[in-house]
């Protein structure tokens, strides 16, 4: 039976992260401010804005970090939270007006004031970084990087570049999705056309199925990080790798079609609307 | 301001990680696989086949190679043991550091001092068998990133365990140096202990 106990131990962190417990606590708390002041992001975006963030917490800081550490198909599925659905969720929510209205108005008028030259800089930078073609490439090569088995041995086995895996993941996660959902007044996003999205999200599928195809169907051992260090229970090292390759595989691919049916219906609304 | 300095530290720090995964110059360059400012430093309280507690001060001074197994192992085990008695075989012991193996096993509730002691005996004198509560060894393994696990026991109380394959290397002043794999040859295990031993 499972005891208010286990669940309390399941709950606390494996490798407590000051950084990720900041920034989470700080994004849901601006967040909730934010209502309170007024703003109205509707019951659907805010769940969708909470549902992400928590789902980061919780493939971050709790035990399911210990099975993502230690076995290479609960590691993908950290990915595919992190990756995936944990910045789809949030980026669909379009949380950045109630957010703003949860910061303190001085900090607010900072992109206008002493710092604004640095805003500058920082807009140049995001808008360089948010063209189409380039983020694409970031989000399928980032995988690829993180999954090349030289590389991802040393991410796994330094406490430092595990933590810098997971966070480039999230953020390139952020990123890609804020510029497929990207609606509403004209921001520092580039505005794509729907058409050019779904062609975006047409773009990622097939290097992400040859990715995932080709680690469940290898018969070698790819990573041998998890028999280096052992993995959270006796289980095949090939069964573990064919886990981890559909996931690469199947939900990750899947999540594009469904952000295509998500970017046709915010067309169609806007459609019916105008008529 | 600490909080963006904390940031530029960060990302000078990933930046820099990045870099050096990219060029493939990370970890030092040894014949097996380094990992030289990767890991912490050889830290563990245990109690020995001796029935006496040990830790790393009693090993200062001296190259040490850990290893995380159990007495029951069918086979990573017993190869990992046989590779490594052969390694030091290779090495002369008495030019440089001395070199000594910790055969920690992960297994307490089977592997008892006496029983650890008969083990390593078997492969060399080099060998020391040790042991500690299940969670003292949770403890130790997470330092190293490593970890083990038990299958449910069969009708006769058998199971197996899932540990790590590696031997851990650190020199004699206790920092991590090198890993060794299952693939790793015996001749560079023993070019790459020889180069740490100083031997």
């Amino acid at each position: 039976m499972v005891t208010l106990n286990t669940v309390i131990d399941w709950l606390r962190p494996w490798e407590p992260s000051a950084p990720v417990i900041i920034v989470c606590a700080a994004a849901i708390s601006l967040y909730a401010i934010g209502m309170m002041r007024g703003a109205k992001p509707g019951f659907w975006p805010a769940l969708s804005f909470f549902l992400g963030m928590g789902l980061m917490y919780v493939v971050t800081q709790t035990q399911f970090d210990y099975y993502s550490q230690y076995l290479f198909s609960a590691h993908r599925f950290q990915h595919l939270i992190l990756h995936h659905l944990g910045p789809f969720l949030v980026a669909l929510s379009m949380p950045a007006a109630v957010l703003a209205a949860g910061l303190p108005a001085s900090v607010r008028a900072w992109p206008q004031g002493r710092a604004a030259p640095v805003f500058s800089v920082l807009r140049v930078l995001y808008n360089g970084i948010q063209q189409p073609f380039l983020a694409a490439f970031l989000f399928v090569g980032i995988l690829y990087f993180w999954l090349t088995p030289s590389i991802h041995f040393y991410a796994m086995l330094s406490l430092d570049l595990y933590w810098l895996m997971n966070w480039t993941m999230a953020l390139d996660g952020l990123l890609f999705w804020w510029l497929i959902f990207e609606r509403g007044r004209a921001g520092v996003t580039p505005r794509l056309s729907p058409g050019k999205r779904i062609l975006l999200l047409g773009m990622i599928i097939p290097p992400q199925i040859a990715l995932g195809a080709y680690i469940t169907f290898s018969r070698q051992n790819l990573f041998d990080i998890y028999d280096v260090c052992g993995r959270a229970f006796p289980i095949s090292p090939l069964l573990d790798q064919q886990i981890g390759g559909l996931i690469t595989w199947i939900p990750a691919s899947m999540m594009s079609v469904v952000a295509a049916i998500i970017v046709l219906a915010f067309r169609l609304e806007k459609t019916h609307a105008r008529s | 301001m600490p909080g963006l300095s904390h940031l530029k530290r960060g990302l000078l720090i990933g930046s820099f990680a990045l870099v050096l995964l990219l060029s493939g110059c990370i970890g030092g360059d040894y014949a097996t696989k380094g990992v030289y400012g990767l890991l912490p430093d050889l830290k563990f309280d245990l109690v020995s086949e001796t029935g006496q507690r040990i830790t790393e001060a009693d090993l200062k001074g001296s190259t040490v190679v850990v290893f995380f197994g159990f007495t029951h192992c069918p086979d990573v085990c017993p190869t990992a043991m046989a590779r490594l008695a052969a390694a030091l075989d290779r090495v002369d012991q008495s030019i440089g550091e001395e070199v000594n193996v910790l055969f920690v096993s992960v297994d307490p509730g089977r592997d008892s001092p006496e029983m650890l002691g008969r083990y390593t005996d078997f492969f060399s004198e080099y060998i020391i068998g040790a042991t500690a509560t299940e969670p003292e060894l949770r403890e130790m393994t997470k330092r190293y990133r490593a970890t083990f696990g038990f299958d449910e026991p069969d009708q006769f109380g058998n199971y197996n365990v899932s540990h790590p394959s590696a031997m851990y290397v650190f020199d004699g002043s206790s920092r991590a140096r090198a890993i060794f794999r299952p693939a790793d040859t015996i001749s560079d295990m023993a070019e790459d202990l020889r180069r740490i031993s100083g031997s």
